[in-house]
């Protein structure tokens, strides 16, 4: 029983944990794009020639170090689609103090798909 | 610029508030309103979409997780269908006529306006006698929630696992094509075809979501479908109105806000069908 009560308290402290990073990282998402959409008010326009937008990871690196408005805010959204994505990786850890190996290895199998769909839009575009 | 920055911050606002109360990700309001009112491309209305459906379900997510409402389990399993559905959405966006997915994306909102409309009539409870099937069990997918309106600790079974996995690849292909976080199909899955209770359902869904559109969202960042100076403002309009939208839950009967929100919907579904069809109304 004290066994079982220890294992709980352990799940809800994972939880919280899950909660706090999700939190952590929709705020900084959100700093980013806010930043970006100030800067893009400032200069009155993205940083970049008509209907152009950086899509790879070496032009926003480039453009964020430039600080140019677009590519702040791609910088943002990918972190935005990114804390999904890292709460299926800190589920496994969940699921790995639980011992529940079958659903560390399911958890494990979406977080290959959601790598897979990276690797298939990075090559596509 | 600036004026069209402040109209995207408000739609964003407003989908936000109700896409957070009505429990549909934001991306069915969006949509329509880029497209329909602002003429904007249904391809970048899908990429725009999508980021909304991330940015409420992370919101959402946060305030479930605390009521231990959601099935974590249920949850990835069912990903697995949802997500490898979802990249095939995407990947098909570029091969599919902006009239289809005009029409589909109607008969979409059309079918979610009739869902609401029968939640409205029924008046049924999450009693249910289900016995889990051998799979459920094997799975380990039978969970439990505490009810705050009964004031109890509700123990449910699941049923029809395979039935619920076809279903949720569909609803992952529909999110990945449509830029939606198909809602709507996640909840009809958990609650009609595997029984689970209402409640687990559309948390579970909520945090289903996010994880869907991520699967497809990677897909339009890299491909350039997601414009920066429409996904920001509307995603910051959206965070802050899904924040809004919660609280303001708190106090409303989802009732109310359904009923006012049914025709829109409906009007807004039929608007869309027309025009794949090539009829502007």
């Amino acid at each position: 029983m004290i066994q079982k009560n220890s294992k709980a308290a352990e799940m809800r402290q994972v939880e919280r944990l899950i909660g706090r990073i999700l939190r952590i990282g929709v705020i900084v998402s959100a700093l980013v794009i806010g930043l970006g959409l100030i800067l893009m008010v400032m200069r009155g326009n993205g940083g970049y020639p008509n209907g152009i937008q950086p899509t790879g990871f070496r032009t926003i690196f480039n453009g964020v170090m430039a600080l140019k408005p677009y590519a702040v805010i791609m910088l943002g959204l990918f972190l935005l689609i990114l804390t999904p994505t890292l709460r299926v990786v800190v589920s496994i850890y969940a699921f790995a103090i639980e011992k529940d190996h079958l659903y560390v290895w399911i958890t494990t199998l979406v977080l290959v798909i959601l790598i897979i769909a990276s690797v298939i839009g990075y090559l596509g575009h | 610029m600036t004026y069209s920055l402040l109209l995207l911050l408000g739609v964003g606002l407003l989908a936000g508030i109700f896409g957070a109360i009505l429990g549909i990700g934001g991306g069915l309001i969006i949509t329509p309103v880029l497209t329909l009112g602002m003429g904007l491309d249904i391809k970048y209305a899908i990429g725009a979409s999508i980021i909304a459906v991330i940015a409420t379900s992370s919101g959402a997510t946060i305030a479930y997780l605390k009521d231990d409402m959601l099935n974590l389990r249920v949850a990835m399993f069912l990903e697995i269908a949802t997500t490898v559905g979802a990249v095939l959405g995407a990947v098909l966006t570029g091969l599919v006529h902006a009239n289809f997915l005009y029409f589909l994306f109607g008969a979409l909102l059309v079918f979610t306006t009739y869902n609401m409309i029968r939640k409205l009539l029924s008046k049924a409870s999450d009693a249910q006698n289900v016995q889990a099937d051998q799979l459920a069990t094997k799975l380990n997918l039978n969970g439990t929630y505490y009810d705050k309106a009964l004031k109890e600790q509700v123990d449910y079974q699941v049923q029809n696992v395979p039935g619920g996995f076809t279903m949720m690849f569909g609803a992952g292909f529909a999110s990945g094509l449509l830029g939606i976080g198909s809602g709507a199909f996640k909840v009809l899955a958990m609650d009609t075809i595997m029984h689970m209770p209402l409640k687990p359902s559309s948390a579970t869904s909520n945090l289903m979501m996010g994880v869907t559109a991520a699967a497809s969202a990677m897909v339009y960042f890299f491909n350039g479908s997601i414009k920066p100076g429409i996904a920001a403002p509307l995603a910051i309009g959206i965070l802050v109105g899904a924040l809004i939208g919660t609280r303001i839950m708190e106090h409303l009967k989802p009732r109310l806000i359904r009923m006012i929100f049914v025709p829109v919907m409906l009007y807004l579904g039929i608007q869309m069908i027309a025009k794949g069809f090539g009829v502007t109304i």
